[in-house]
């Protein structure tokens, strides 16, 4: 397809919804904007499956619309490639969901409008950041995911909210400035901003310097952004602080998108992937796992377990991806989707509970699986898709990345990977003896299920996570192996760009 | 050289004022110091001595120009800190308004 014009379509969609629900969501009635908003989701998730059916039909590994008509490495490109396709699958399928799931949830705060504007400018962000071939575009579509996200986090101005908000965005903010600074390196030692252009150019160069000192920086910057360990300190208050739709956007696909993605594609195809930067992104998603799930064993608030376990969970993303075989990042790339995708439904579950009984401490909660039964169940295979329990989407994955431990020789890894899902293990099972099992309180005898479009929502996500194990077999098994082969392709993505442009 | 290192020494003027100050407003400042030294170092990446503006002008051969795409960044980058720094004094403000301080010792609700 010549200059494939729907690529633009995943920033134009979310920032045209922004902008417009912004202006006249004051003036007409909220099932206006409900409806909007949903439609608006719906055409973004159309368009990313039709992204995969594209790229696969397609004779070529990338997809490339010039803005403006200019040729990269003149103008600015959007890029669509397996890697692409794949996030973008993820962030709009989980952003659909939440998005009905917010309809009805969103009701208890008072300005709805301004939530869903937040919403997709938050999303528009991180489409932005996956698609986008340039690489301060990438730090501007990152900025604004992360402001948005800033936002959202102190969304109901209470005390403790805008406390996290606040340690949230002074760190995130951090941040952004060595990403900053790291791209002023490159682009003084390359002289071009073009990512495809610039991994050209710099396999030329052979042993600069330079290399190492930006990779730091972008470990730090994206690091951060991504919630490693040793820069998670904002992760487990901000997290819990937001309204519970956010908690699961910013769980479920931001710190992937902002920290993951960004980070694999600059050190895979950009920097060029070395021993040494595998062995420091290995070692710090082993760190991450471990570290993360015992200080998770000891809380009591559902939502700050919770966001514990996305960082232990991001430390597996990035023990698998650091493995640098296709087997690792085949299984790292798996446990991003599935991540994703039951993460974002044990924080719906989370809300919901918020939502009937008002509380997120698990000691207060008891029995409530008499009264909701829809989100006690959903909770019941969400908790066991993260702990890796067969046949959940879960279990695969994480079986996928010791077995890559263990095939690359690296035993400990394994065992490491092991206790920390063990520890995953026991740890949900206190969630689900604490807050589903047992007696029913006396004064939650009146509580009812949430309403429609929340109990939906955590259904539909629920049947993803127990089929999401198909996603292996064969026939549907290109959309993995597409993300994986660009990974492996290392910096000949260049030339699969720079070739796709010129067509 | 000298430059680039006073960009240097900012920069970490800029974080002794995030990473030591105990009230809300300096660490907002030590942010914006922050991002003027990094947008002062993307400036100077793309500058030469007695350069002059990339203007195309008849009857005059351009020798000696400065490289105008980091100007066009640093302008993008001036927006982008002018938002977060917007944003920061907002929540800064509504934080005064429910603990009462501007420090940060005393505003710790959060914890575990």
């Amino acid at each position: 397809m010549k200059n494939p014009i729907f690529i633009t379509y995943f920033v134009i969609i979310p920032l045209f919804a922004a902008f417009s629900i912004a202006l006249i969501g004051k003036y007409v009635r909220r099932l206006y904007v409900d409806i909007a908003s949903s439609v608006f989701c719906f055409l973004l998730l159309f368009f990313s499956f039709y992204s995969v059916a594209v790229l696969r039909n397609s004779a070529n590994p990338a997809m490339v619309y010039n803005v403006g008509g200019w040729i990269p490495p003149f103008g600015i490109c959007m890029v669509l490639d397996g890697l692409s396709s794949f996030m973008l699958v993820t962030v709009n399928l989980v952003a659909f969901f939440i998005c009905i799931y917010s309809l009805s949830y969103m009701e208890k705060y008072t300005d709805k409008p301004k939530f869903f504007t937040l919403f997709f400018l938050m999303l528009a962000g991180m489409n932005g950041l996956i698609v986008t071939g340039d690489l301060f575009n990438l730090f501007v579509f990152l900025e604004i995911a992360s402001i948005a996200s800033y936002a959202l986090v102190a969304f109901g101005t209470e005390a403790e909210e805008l406390e996290a908000s606040f340690k949230y965005a002074i760190m995130g903010s951090v941040a952004s400035s060595f990403i900053f600074i790291g791209i002023a390196f490159l682009y003084g030692f390359t002289s071009t901003l073009n990512m495809a252009d610039m991994a050209r150019i710099l396999s030329t160069k052979a042993n600069i310097w330079v290399m190492p000192f930006v990779a730091v920086l972008f470990l730090m910057g994206f690091g951060l952004k991504a919630a490693l360990v040793p820069f998670h300190a904002w992760l487990p208050d901000a997290h819990p602080s937001a309204p519970a739709s956010i908690s699961a956007m910013l769980s479920g696909v931001l710190i992937k998108t902002l920290g993951v993605y960004a980070m694999i594609r600059i050190f895979f195809n950009i920097l060029g992937i070395t021993d040494i930067y595998l062995s420091a992104l290995m070692f710090l998603g082993g760190l991450s796992l471990i570290t993360a799930v015992i200080l998770a064993l000891s809380q009591w608030d559902l939502k700050r377990l919770l966001a514990y376990h996305s960082i232990s969970q991001i430390g597996y993303i990035f023990l698998g991806i650091g493995l640098g075989t296709p087997l690792g990042i085949l299984g790292g790339l798996f446990h991003l989707f599935n991540h994703s995708v039951f993460k974002s439904l044990l924080f719906l579950n989370s809300g919901a509970i918020d939502y009937a009984i008002n509380t997120r401490d698990l000691r207060e909660m008891s029995g409530l699986k008499q009264k909701m039964p829809v989100t006690a169940n959903t909770n019941l295979i969400a908790s066991m898709s993260i702990a890796g329990i067969p046949p959940f989407n879960g279990f695969f994955s994480k079986l996928i990345i010791i077995l890559a431990c263990i095939q690359k020789g690296f035993l400990g890894y394994a065992v490491i990977a092991v206790i920390g899902s063990l520890l995953t293990l026991s740890s949900f099972m206190k969630v689900q003896k604490y807050a589903f099992l047992g007696e029913l309180k006396e004064k939650y005898r009146h509580i009812k299920e949430v309403p429609l479009a929340m109990r939906l929502s955590m259904t539909g996500l629920a049947i993803i996570c127990i089929f999401g194990g198909l996603m292996l077999l064969s026939d549907v098994k290109f959309f993995l192996d597409s993300a994986v082969n660009v990974l492996l392709e290392g910096r000949n993505y260049a030339q699969a760009v720079l070739e796709a442009a010129l067509r | 050289m000298t430059l680039y290192f006073l960009c240097l020494i900012l920069f970490c003027i800029g974080l002794y004022g995030v990473l030591r100050k105990r009230n809300l407003v300096k660490i907002i400042v030590g942010l914006g110091i922050i991002e003027y030294s990094m947008n002062l170092f993307f400036v100077l990446l793309g500058y030469k001595m007695h350069g002059r503006a990339p203007i195309d002008a008849q009857n005059q051969d351009i020798l000696n120009m400065v490289d105008p795409i980091p100007q066009a960044l640093v302008l993008t980058s001036i927006v982008i800190g002018l938002g977060v720094t917007a944003l920061l004094i907002s929540i800064a403000i509504r934080i005064y308004d429910k603990y009462g301080t501007f420090d940060i010792t005393k505003i710790k609700r959060l914890k575990g």
